[in-house]
């Protein structure tokens, strides 16, 4: 093991042979983790529980367009050679659904438990940088805003992460627009980049804290060379030279916050199905609401939260009748939260720049052109 | 970014409701129930004017309720609940001793230290004098720290007018003016007809040192707002409390959004200057 300077300060650097990497999930689960990665399901890339490295969508790749969602082969055994699916992360720290509490009635009143925390930790294997950054953006939301949820923050403890830098851009990727890839940054335990050259298939790893330091301690390898570093800057060039989308932000923040009367919120509604898609696949949205079970005796219910999406009409319902009842008024609550007015809530973009709300669209509404059309409506029409 | 070892991840209960107990009811309108509750814990429920709780009905769901009274004649808090939904229906049906849970209270209240040494106008529309009624407790409780004090309060019918001993009273006191109007009126109603903002010429107050507090529909608050500001008050001085969907009270939900503000964290009640290219907008 090597410690160099790396972007982030002191990290611990190898190259680990494929063969080899098995070792990383031992360890991890060596340490009691759950560990998590991508597999193929449903023919899509989708995040579950890893029993070995072979459980890796070990030669697939993804074609990704506005509405438009493949896997295909590729001419290798890549094992990170795609980019993000439907699902994120996000499904493992805030559920898409969870039980907030267990109430009783006891002795003429109301007893309200919370349940356990999960008895395991996470080890999220193939985090791309887009998604760290989702994670992060949903650590102010649900822990640093005055209130802490205890939902997230029970599955958020104690996480473990090892970071992919991308080696592909998908067609609806715009991370370099957003600054939030395609290198991994800060927020990792480890970060590998993958090298495949011929028979040579190997990943670079480099630490991003103390306890990634560790881990890599335990795996066998070499010693990573200023060769094998220059190999990852330029993976890491070649992607970000490739992004499938690109979005301007300059001023987006002010135009978007004045934008309430644009003409084009009436275009864009014409084309939205209000499907709730965009707002299920972003790794940040984080509106929920709480539904009640409850025994047929009225003696036990529980509090149950599931996802919601501000593109239903019931989400603004007040007294039976939603305050935001057009299409174009939902669409433009989304979009302006997302790029506008997080910014006065959080202090950042609510968007990470995975293209998801692009690809998962039904009829391929692209954010990164609404917005501009929105910002210049003239620029658009022309 | 966080590190796994951080503090902000210790357990909490933000979320967990302490059990309460029906323990007065009175009926004031057809659809409209002011309730007593006693805290099961023995615990008081200490808050703020203007704040609001979130109330949990067994197996139906949970809402959120502005404050209209705090500890008094044996309640601990008082809420006053109009009967819109699944929930209100089955609070506004509720007999003495019945459980709920509640939490909180969260939310900003109404300026009140703001308001000391200056005028105070208070205007209500429907039950939107009740989150103003623990303001217009605390104003004649502590009566020699501000200047003038006027209420004036609208209804659509006599009928739906809320509060109605506490009326009597505070109109037969010489140290509060309370003026009240309501759409439409039976041949027995002897009072004003017409909208709210009607009675603001009816008041004393000086502009200039004043500060005002108002809670009803948006288009009413809207115009009290707009009236205040054409008399002289700085719409800074202007108190608006606003209403939206609320599912946790917290900020986690997102569905109190009103432009950049959580209306449950920042709001509900916001100066007029903030919100007032919001303010009975077009879906907002």
């Amino acid at each position: 093991m090597r410690w160099l300077y790396g972007p982030e300060g002191l990290m611990a650097t190898k190259v680990v042979d494929r063969a080899d990497l098995g070792n990383l999930l031992d360890a991890l689960r060596a340490e009691g983790f759950s560990v998590l990665g991508p597999t193929v399901r449903d023919k899509t890339i989708t995040y579950g529980p890893l029993t070995s490295i072979e459980d890796l969508p070990i030669g697939w790749t993804d074609e990704q367009e506005a509405g438009t969602y493949r896997l295909v082969r590729r001419d290798d055994d890549a094992l990170f050679g795609y980019v993000v699916g439907p699902n994120s992360w996000k499904r493992f720290l805030f559920p898409p659904r969870s039980t907030l509490l267990n109430i009783e009635r006891r002795d003429g009143s109301l007893v309200a438990t919370a349940p356990d925390a999960p008895s395991q930790a996470y080890a999220f294997i193939g985090v791309r940088p887009c998604e760290m950054a989702a994670i992060g953006i949903q650590d102010v939301v649900f822990l640093r805003s005055g209130h802490t949820d205890r939902t997230y923050a029970d599955r958020r403890r104690g996480l473990f992460t090892v970071g992919v830098n991308c080696a592909v851009a998908g067609g609806t990727c715009f991370c370099v627009s957003m600054e939030t890839g395609p290198r991994c940054g800060a927020g990792f335990d480890l970060s590998l980049t993958e090298v495949i050259d011929g028979d040579d298939h190997h990943f670079v790893f480099e630490s991003g804290s103390e306890h990634g330091a560790e881990i890599l301690a335990q795996l066998p390898g070499r010693d990573a060379t200023v060769a094998d570093l220059e190999q990852v800057d330029a993976i890491v060039a070649n992607t970000a030279a490739h992004m499938g989308r690109q979005l301007d932000t300059t001023g987006l923040r002010e135009a978007l916050a004045a934008s309430h009367d644009s003409p084009h919120w009436d275009v864009v509604a014409d084309r939205c199905l209000t499907c709730t898609n965009c707002t299920l696949v972003c790794p940040t949205c984080f509106c929920s609401t709480v539904e009640d079970d409850s025994s047929l005796d009225g003696s036990v219910a529980s509090r149950n939260r599931r996802w919601d999406s501000c593109f239903t009409l019931d989400f603004s319902a007040l007294h039976g009748s939603p305050v935001r009842s057009s299409t174009k008024s939902r669409y433009r609550q989304w979009m302006t939260h997302k790029l506008s007015s997080w910014f006065d809530q959080f202090e950042s973009s609510g968007c990470v720049g995975c293209g998801r709300c692009i690809t998962w669209c039904p009829v391929a509404i692209d954010l990164t052109k609404e917005a501009d059309a929105v910002r210049s409506p003239e620029k658009a029409s022309a | 970014m966080i590190g796994t070892n951080d503090p902000t991840l210790r357990p909490v209960e933000e979320m967990l409701l302490r059990p309460f107990t029906v323990h007065s009811i009175r009926r004031e309108t057809i659809d409209t129930v002011t309730l007593g509750f006693v805290a099961a814990d023995g615990q008081p429920l200490p808050f703020e004017p203007g704040q609001f709780v979130m109330i949990y009905v067994m197996g139906v769901g949970e809402v959120p309720i502005s404050i209209a009274g705090g500890a008094a004649a044996g309640d601990d808090v008082v809420l006053t609940v109009r009967a819109v939904g699944a929930v209100t229906n089955a609070i506004c049906s509720m007999q003495a001793g019945d459980a709920v849970g509640i939490r909180g209270p969260y939310g900003m209240g109404w300026p009140l230290a703001q308001a000391r040494g200056h005028d105070v106008v208070i205007a209500a529309g429907g039950i939107g004098l009740a989150p103003l009624r623990p303001a217009v407790m605390h104003l004649l409780d502590h009566r020699r720290d501000f200047g003038s004090l006027s209420l004036i309060y609208g209804a659509r019918t006599p009928s739906d007018l809320l509060y109605l001993d506490e009326l009597r009273r505070w109109r037969a006191r010489f140290d509060i003016e309370v003026e009240v109007t309501v759409d439409r009126a039976p041949s027995d109603w002897y009072g004003d007809v017409g909208v709210v903002t009607n009675l603001l010429g009816r008041v004393a107050f000086d502009p200039d040192n004043t500060v005002a507090m108002t809670c009803g529909p948006e288009i009413m608050m809207k115009v009290v707002a707009r009236e205040l500001e054409r008399s002289g008050v700085p719409a800074t001085a202007v108190a608006v409390s606003m209403e939206r969907n609320m599912k946790c009270g917290i900020g986690f939900c997102g569905h109190c959004q009103y432009g950049p503000d959580f209306v449950c964290r920042d709001g509900p009640v916001f100066d007029y200057d903030a919100v007032r290219a919001r303010l009975s907008g077009e879906e907002r």
